[in-house]
């Protein structure tokens, strides 16, 4: 795949809607990939078929507060740092990089670190989606170990963490980044072309970039929310989608507990029919029931889209009175296995029902 | 006395108030100077009032003079860009994605150099003062005089903004400086787009308001002047100079203040319809609901304190459509209603045909809309009230009725005494045309503060109180009489992933200048 400049607008808010609430708000990694494009030249997007079986292959993210990225981002030398520390560590040369989560911001950061290494991207991740911690990808599901992991900062400080678990790796990557000044750079979850092959969530570089342009054909043509289903419907994990409700929020509650955003939000129908649906967050939307009944669940994917223009709508930008078209989308099988969902199906966020899928509700 | 100006692009307004009272207002054409208008406009309330010039306290100014500058890139400096944050923040330089005319405009002329905090106040670097002085001699060296200074989390500690810019003060004789902390919020890229907006507009400042000021001395009015600021508050003259953007959105935030005024309510929604839209904005404890969205200036982005207005295709000139739901807009005839509606011969029905077949106004031709059934005319206005009652719905924060201001000579369109659903009370106030001079003649003085504090360290209770008490000082330090100071907003923002229950806090007070006993 060859992606131009203004493609990354597109991918921006496709990441933004595959975020499901959370993630961090693309435009600063948009600005980072840009900028990097510009200096470097724009990255190959490549298939993880094209991955030689041996091949070797990183994650690279950025991790932190989401407000702290807005003053202070990722300064390029330490994501070139963050790569060849996990280099040094393994003995090889990084053959292609890949996302971690295409949700929100770190769909972009890859592109920058892909351009500035001169390596391939490739044009899958380990979510489909975004979730709130390291653990929580397929890699980690299917066995991949999380490290070596390396953590760097723009002081080009860097740590390489070994650990037996990747919800350890997470734990300490966590507290690291806070004395670090809460804005690093992580390339963990070192794999091979096969691994990556078989674990990750094919295709979702390409499934951000179309999102944002069915987004974009829609308001040209009328329909934006009805053009994003169609398109949806179209693609092999996605398919199975629809607007789950029609509402605006009539009631918000959220807190910062152990640095997380939790909250829930309430919205009641548009068409006078009384009826109401409450969705639960972290971080990411978790959990939508109407009247009480169950309507959509992770990892299943919970997005809210402005109902006239479908723009995705973060949770620390959902107000009273917004009205949103509640969209329930299906996870990629991969993550909807038993394994996967004792890593972040319902269980691992606390959450007292089983994993039902959408197209089951 | 007070005397309370609109300059904008077509028009500049004038009123005389006394405490509460309108004693004269003026609407008459801007003029190419500025200053000939503002004076024709005062020498117009001065005369038909008998006021003299002696017997006025102040003058506030509103004015668009700065956006529309900005936007048509007229008369705009050149500018350095300083940013403080090496060794972060250099993966985004600064200027990226402004509009290539707009940066040519400017220069394109940026440093990055160490400096900068993290987001709990340790020095990502210590300032490298002898960089800032090469910077300095090298901005001089290129003929530059206006700069540019953003720290990372300046909002948190200015120190380094300021230690640089008394620095640059030497080396770079006559310059002016903006610093990043003078826009209070967080997000390094829109702040500092901010600064390097209001550094290019500096040398226009300097002109408008010695302009005012000649305005006011040829008219022997020796009074302080001010001017309003985005958030409806006034800042000092000598202020502008500085921070000219700071009177960005003046325009709207008059005319929703002079509305509410007009109107005698302190929280209401106002709606101004138009020709071609309604404009709706939210009044709370009488200053307009500030927008949460980055929003584009010109083709920048930025983080200005914008009001949340809602802009809906109904107007008195949209077109109906006698279809089965009767569509009303977004097409409008616009300017063109006078030829084009059928009241008026023409050839389209649009809502103000309606709005006269209802008798809710009179002018025009009635005859020409005999043709209207009585069943389309009720089916029509009932789409136009539907339509208001859903962007009134939109605005909304709160379940529950709200007070509707409806100003503009669209508000024809709806039957004040028909109840709107959602709504309380409907006002239509008069002498609406003079509300942005009337707004800017009520505006007061104000002081804010946006912080990132640790709730650990310091208990909740202690920290709100820290930030009433700067948001205070700094609207006494602006001017306001220190007992009628209030705080007008106080919000609390939990940071996710932070550490030791970060939150930021934004704390905005408000009170009267000193002046106003009448």
């Amino acid at each position: 795949m060859k992606l131009t400049v203004e493609d990354l607008v597109n991918i921006g808010r496709g990441a933004a809607f595959l975020g499901t609430g959370g993630g961090g708000d693309p435009y600063i990694g948009r600005m980072l990939a840009t900028s990097a494009i510009q200096e470097f030249g724009m990255p190959e997007i490549i298939e993880p078929d094209q991955l030689d079986d041996d091949a070797t292959v990183l994650t690279i993210a950025m991790l932190g507060a989401p407000t702290v990225l807005t003053e202070k981002a990722a300064c390029g030398d330490d994501v070139d740092l963050a790569i060849k520390r996990m280099e040094e560590k393994l003995g090889r040369k990084a053959d292609a990089l890949i996302p971690i989560e295409i949700g929100g911001v770190n769909s972009m950061l890859p592109i920058m670190a892909a351009a500035r290494l001169g390596i391939p991207l490739v044009d899958a991740d380990g979510m489909g989606r975004a979730f709130p911690e390291i653990q929580m990808v397929t890699f980690n599901v299917y066995g991949v170990s999380c490290t070596p992991l390396a953590v760097t900062d723009d002081h080009l400080n860097a740590l390489v963490i070994e650990t037996g678990s990747a919800k350890r790796a997470e734990d300490l990557v966590r507290v690291s980044s806070i004395e670090l000044g809460c804005s690093v750079i992580m390339s963990s979850y070192p794999m091979n072309g096969k691994q990556v092959k078989d674990y990750a969530v094919h295709g979702t570089m390409t499934l951000a970039l179309e999102i944002g342009r069915a987004i974009n054909r829609g308001r040209k043509e009328g329909d934006p929310v009805e053009a994003l289903v169609d398109y949806l419907q179209t693609t092999p994990y996605y398919n199975q989608c629809k607007v789950i409700f029609d509402g605006k929020v009539t009631d918000l509650r959220r807190e910062t507990t152990k640095g997380f955003s939790i909250g829930h939000c309430h919205l009641t129908a548009l068409d006078g029919s009384g009826r109401t649906m409450e969705v639960a967050f972290q971080n990411e939307h978790l959990v939508a029931r109407e009247n009480g009944e169950l309507r959509a669940i992770v990892p299943d994917l919970i997005c809210m889209v402005d109902r006239e223009t479908a723009e995705p709508i973060p949770v620390e930008a959902l107000k009273y009175g917004q009205r949103i078209k509640v969209m329930g989308v299906s996870a990629a099988p991969i993550m909807r296995t038993p394994q996967s969902l004792e890593v972040f199906g319902p269980k691992a966020f606390g959450l007292g029902e089983e994993f039902v899928p959408i197209e089951d509700l | 006395m007070r005397l309370g100006i609109d300059v904008g692009g077509t028009n500049t307004d004038a009123v005389l108030m006394a405490g509460r009272e309108v004693i004269a207002s003026t609407k008459q054409s801007t003029t190419e100077d500025i200053a000939t208008g503002i004076v024709n406009a005062i020498h117009e309330v001065l005369l038909t009032s008998g006021v003299l010039p002696g017997q006025i306290e102040a003058v506030m100014i509103g004015t668009t003079q700065f956006t529309n500058a900005f936007v048509e890139r007229r008369g705009l400096n050149s500018v350095a860009a300083i940013r403080l944050s090496l060794p972060g923040c250099q993966a985004i330089p600064p200027m990226s994605e402004w509009p290539e005319d707009l940066a040519a405009a400017i220069g394109e002329q940026w440093y990055l150099t160490p400096g900068g905090y993290e987001y709990d106040g340790r020095e990502i670097a210590p300032l490298d003062e002898l960089d800032i002085v090469r910077v300095g001699q090298d901005i001089h060296k290129k003929g530059i005089k206006s700069i540019a200074i953003s720290s990372v989390f300046a909002p948190v500690n200015d120190a380094m903004e300021r230690r640089a810019a008394d620095i640059l003060r030497q080396h770079v004789p006559g310059c002016d400086i903006t610093l990043s902390s003078s826009f209070g919020r967080l997000g390094l890229l829109e702040r500092e787009n901010a600064a390097i907006m209001n550094a290019s507009l500096t040398g226009h400042a300097e002109k408008v308001v010695s302009s005012f000021e000649k305005a006011l001395q040829e008219l022997e009015i020796h009074a302080p002047f001010y001017l309003t600021q985005n958030d409806g508050t006034l800042m000092q003259a000598e202020v502008v100079r500085e921070l000219p953007i700071m009177t960005f959105s003046s325009g709207p935030t008059n005319s929703m203040r002079g509305a509410a005024w007009l109107a005698g309510v302190s929280d209401a929604l106002v709606v101004d319809i138009g020709g071609t839209t309604s404009d709706l904005g939210f009044l709370s404890n009488g200053f307009p609901r500030e927008s949460s969205l980055n929003v584009d200036i010109g083709g920048v982005r930025t983080n200005f304190r914008m009001p949340d207005v809602l802009a809906i295709g109904l107007g008195g000139g949209s077109e109906v459509k006698m279809t089965a739901q009767c569509q009303i807009g977004p097409q409008s005839v616009g300017f063109r209603l006078k030829e084009k509606a059928l009241v008026f011969g023409g050839d389209t029905l649009t809502t103000t045909d309606l709005a006269i077949a209802g008798g809710l106004a009179d002018f025009g031709n009635q005859e020409n809309l005999s043709a209207l059934s009585r069943a389309d005319v009720e089916r029509g206005l009932s789409a136009i009230r539907e339509k208001l009652e859903d962007a009134i719905d939109r605005m909304k924060t709160r379940p529950g009725d709200v007070d509707v201001i409806l100003v503009g000579g669209g508000s024809i369109l709806v039957d004040e005494n028909l109840k709107l659903k959602g709504v309380g009370r409907v006002y239509k106030p008069e002498h609406f045309s003079v509300a942005n001079a009337i707004g800017a003649a009520i505006a007061q003085v104000g002081g804010e503060i946006d912080k990132v504090f640790s709730y650990e360290e310091t208990p909740r209770d202690q920290v709100l109180a820290q930030a009433k008490r700067e948001a205070t000082e700094l609207a006494i330090q602006s001017g306001a009489v220190k007992a009628s100071v209030k705080l007008l907003e106080l919000e609390e923002l939990p940071l996710a992933y932070l550490p030791n229950g970060a939150v930021r806090v934004r704390a905005k007070a408000i009170g009267d200048m000193a002046f106003s006993a009448n």
